[in-house]
């Protein structure tokens, strides 16, 4: 046989080379959401924050929310990936490579919502030329930036086999400018043994770092909060919290773009009912440890009731007790039954219970932000509704969807631009299980 | 009153004036200071102010003449030299005239959705009293709102006063979570209110506001330039407002001048939440001996007023 038809890409190939039509309708509904996104930023451009219902109580709402949720699914790709890698984990293989672009995907978006948030966009680069660094926001602009750099380097050091792969695989049915893509990509990787050896530390020490930078970054993020006076942010457990809560929801996405692509390109040989019980587990260990820390954040809050953290309490109990409850119970509760219990791990159940889970953490951020801030210390009296209550407006849910969108459009693009399965290291006449698996 | 600051503080009183802060109820600067602060430009309305020298001498000056001065943005940052100002605000006294409120949004060039005073009805618990409570800027000497500003923009002078440069603002908005009172205000759109002030913007005055970025009370930098109290001091009907320096343990309210240290320890001043260790340069004195039940503050109000108080738990009590 023809080595080139050994090569596992052929099983990949369609994937890169060609895009059905609910591939572009997909596409096409994603750019419709972008688009409503745009003309909402351009309404809040024009007319001024107004048109969100941030007011001088509640100053930060929905964009907030999505920038610790996302930067939160992002660290958690870096934890799970970095430390996947480092264990080397033996099933590691098909998964691991969702979890790099949920990385740098979510990494990408996380600090647009912050930026939705500053009302003089025109004066961004005051942060770099006037920047002070005792100001918590200066620490987390050093530490994302740090980590966009360090999670696409470690990105394409993991890609780099999978590029001199594709550069090499002449069947490969693309136009030109694309091969050319890879070519240069690939920067000459041929294999040699010198050159695994060196790709392999260069991959181990980013691995390390990755990791190290994540808890660095969410911790800063989470002191954000944490540094205030206000009730119910100024709690020291906030930074083991936030990372706890950050890796949880990307155990939770990763599922779900498991469970995606699995349908979308047919992996099911690939990505089995194990990776699903591996990642769920993944998932139940640290919804027990979320669990935890809520619990103990609430309860010394409530137990020892300073005057307003208990209004802030009945505020969780009485306005916000759907949210609160979703979050801190069904969210933590759910997978330690689903996956826990051998009778209901299945495919279908352990991905619904991560889009649960998902919903649960993004109203977690919600109750964590908006409460607080409608309950100060000194009490809120104004006549006009939106002053005295959040309400999130069409803008800022648009340009949540955008989010979302957009998202789901990068990863869509990358996955048709190198293969959502690792290929390199898989070659060979042996079943495809023996090696992935 | 007037004997016993006579008696305890001749010279420090003449220091007071020799200063130039404030004489009397109405303008008082040093003459030295017109000649500082008189616009060349300026034309004479004709209309004549009476001031006090600081030989203690009355002349009169053409009200055209005394523009506030406005300082640049590089000036701002620096207080002005040997002050440290402090503000108390007897609770006994306020009876919501909301004059303070109005005078402010007036200097300031304010629309009605901002307000850097505000006026709270307070009740500490359900057994105490209800009472009116005053809340400027206070101007704090450990001030979270400077600590956590990425840019600067927000920043504390060595005469006490905490001010923002709304040139430099991004408009993150952390101070405004960072402050533990409520103070700030946030620009959600343009208002025209803002184009009613045809000076150049320098901090001191915060004003013209802008877009998109955070302000607050400023302890009007400009008057006390000019040896005028803040605004609201100044046009509070009662008197409630007082404002002075520390240094010179002076605080007036435009009519009555006390002693600031005597002031505080006989009446008992206080800071508000003074456990949250911001160390606010802005006192209280508590709310005894009124002059006015609480329900005198419901008087002549603006129903759109009227109705931020309905859901305090005074307001629901009376209504049962």
């Amino acid at each position: 046989m023809d080595p080139q038809q050994k090569n596992p890409l052929r099983d990949f190939a369609p994937q890169l080379e060609r895009t059905s039509i609910q591939g572009y309708a997909w596409i096409a509904f994603l750019l419709g959401v972008i688009g409503l996104g745009f003309y909402a930023f351009m309404d809040q451009v024009l007319n001024g924050h107004i048109v969100t219902g941030m007011r001088d109580n509640v100053v930060w709402g929905v964009y907030i929310v999505n920038f610790i949720f996302f930067m939160g699914v992002s660290y958690a790709g870096a934890l799970i990936s970095g430390t996947l890698h480092l264990f080397k984990t033996a099933w590691r293989k098909p998964v691991i490579r969702m979890a790099e672009f949920i990385t740098v995907i979510s990494l990408l978006i996380g600090p647009c919502f912050i930026l939705l948030c500053i009302g003089r966009l025109d004066r961004l680069p005051y942060l770099i030329l006037f920047g002070r660094i005792q100001s918590p926001i200066t620490w987390d602009v050093i530490a994302i930036s740090t980590d966009i750099f360090g999670c696409f380097i470690f990105l394409y050091l993991a890609i780099l086999r999978d590029l001199a792969t594709l550069r090499d695989y002449e069947l490969l049915q693309l136009p030109k400018w694309r091969k050319k893509i890879y070519k240069t990509l690939a920067l000459g990787y041929t294999g040699t043994p010198e050159q695994q050896e060196r790709l392999n530390r260069a991959t181990d020490i980013m691995a390390t770092m990755v990791i190290a930078i994540a808890i660095i970054v969410y911790s800063v993020l989470a002191w954000i909060f944490s540094v205030t006076l206000q009730p119910g942010w100024h709690s020291t457990i906030f930074g083991p919290y936030f990372v706890i809560a950050a890796v949880y929801s990307g155990s939770a996405v990763l599922i779900i773009s498991m469970w995606v692509f699995r349908k979308v390109y047919h992996l099911e040989e690939y990505i089995t009912k194990k990776h699903f019980v591996s990642v769920g587990v993944i998932m139940l260990v640290l919804a027990a440890f979320f669990g935890y820390f809520t619990f103990s954040d609430y309860l010394t809050k409530w137990y020892g009731s300073e005057k307003n953290d208990e209004l802030l309490i009945q505020l969780l109990f009485k306005k916000f007790y759907w949210p609160f409850i979703i979050s801190n119970y069904v969210g933590v509760l759910l997978p330690l039954i689903v996956v826990g219990i051998a009778r209901f791990r299945t495919i279908r159940n352990i991905t619904l219970t991560a889009v649960v889970v998902v919903i649960a953490l993004w109203l977690n951020r919600y109750i964590i932000v908006v409460p607080t801030l409608e309950s100060p210390y000194l009490p809120i009296q104004d006549a006009r509704p939106e002053w005295l209550n959040y309400s999130a407006t069409w803008v800022e849910w648009s340009l949540t969807a955008t989010g979302v969108a957009v998202f789901c459009l990068l990863f869509t693009l990358a996955s048709k631009f190198i293969t959502i399965v690792p290929v390199s290291g898989i070659e060979g006449e042996g079943k495809k299980e023996d090696v992935l698996i | 009153m007037e004997e016993e600051l006579n008696k305890n503080q001749k010279n420090s009183r003449r220091q007071f004036l020799k200063k130039g802060l404030i004489a009397g109820a109405g303008v008082a600067i040093g003459s030295g200071l017109i000649a500082a602060y008189v616009d060349a430009t300026a034309t004479e309305t004709g209309e004549k102010v009476k001031v006090l020298t600081t030989d203690g001498e009355i002349m009169e000056v053409d009200k055209g003449l005394l523009k506030l001065p406005r300082v640049s943005r590089e000036e701002s940052h620096h207080g002005i030299p040997g002050r440290k100002f402090v503000m108390v605000i007897d609770l006994g006294k306020c009876k919501n005239a909301r004059k303070c409120v109005e005078a402010c949004q007036k200097g300031h060039h304010l629309p009605k959705s901002q307000e850097f005073m505000k006026v709270y009805l307070l009740q500490d618990s359900e057994k105490t009293s209800p009472y009116w409570f005053p809340k400027p800027c206070f101007h704090c000497d450990n001030p979270l709102c400077v600590s956590v500003c990425p840019v600067g923009a927000t920043y504390k002078r060595s005469d006490g006063i905490v001010l923002i440069d709304n040139e430099r603002c991004i408009g993150c908005k952390f101070c405004m979570t960072g402050c533990p009172y409520s103070t700030r205000v946030f620009a959600w759109k343009h208002y025209k209110e803002f184009e009613d002030d045809k000076e150049p913007y320098s901090p001191e005055a915060g004003s013209p506001g802008k877009e998109g970025t955070v302000s607050k009370c400023d302890f009007c930098p400009d008057l006390i330039r000019v040896g005028k109290i803040p605004y609201c001091a100044a046009a509070c009907p009662m008197g409630v407002i007082y404002f002075g320096d520390v240094d010179e343990d002076t605080v007036t309210n435009g009519t009555e001048t006390f002693q600031f240290s005597k002031l505080i320890s006989d009446r008992a001043g206080y800071r508000y939440l003074e456990t949250l260790g911001t160390r606010p340069c802005v006192y209280y004195l508590p709310p005894v001996e009124r002059q006015f039940e609480v329900d005198r503050g419901f008087n002549n109000l603006d129903p759109v007023i009227q109705e931020r108080y309905k859901d305090t738990p005074y307001s629901k009590k009376n209504k049962k």
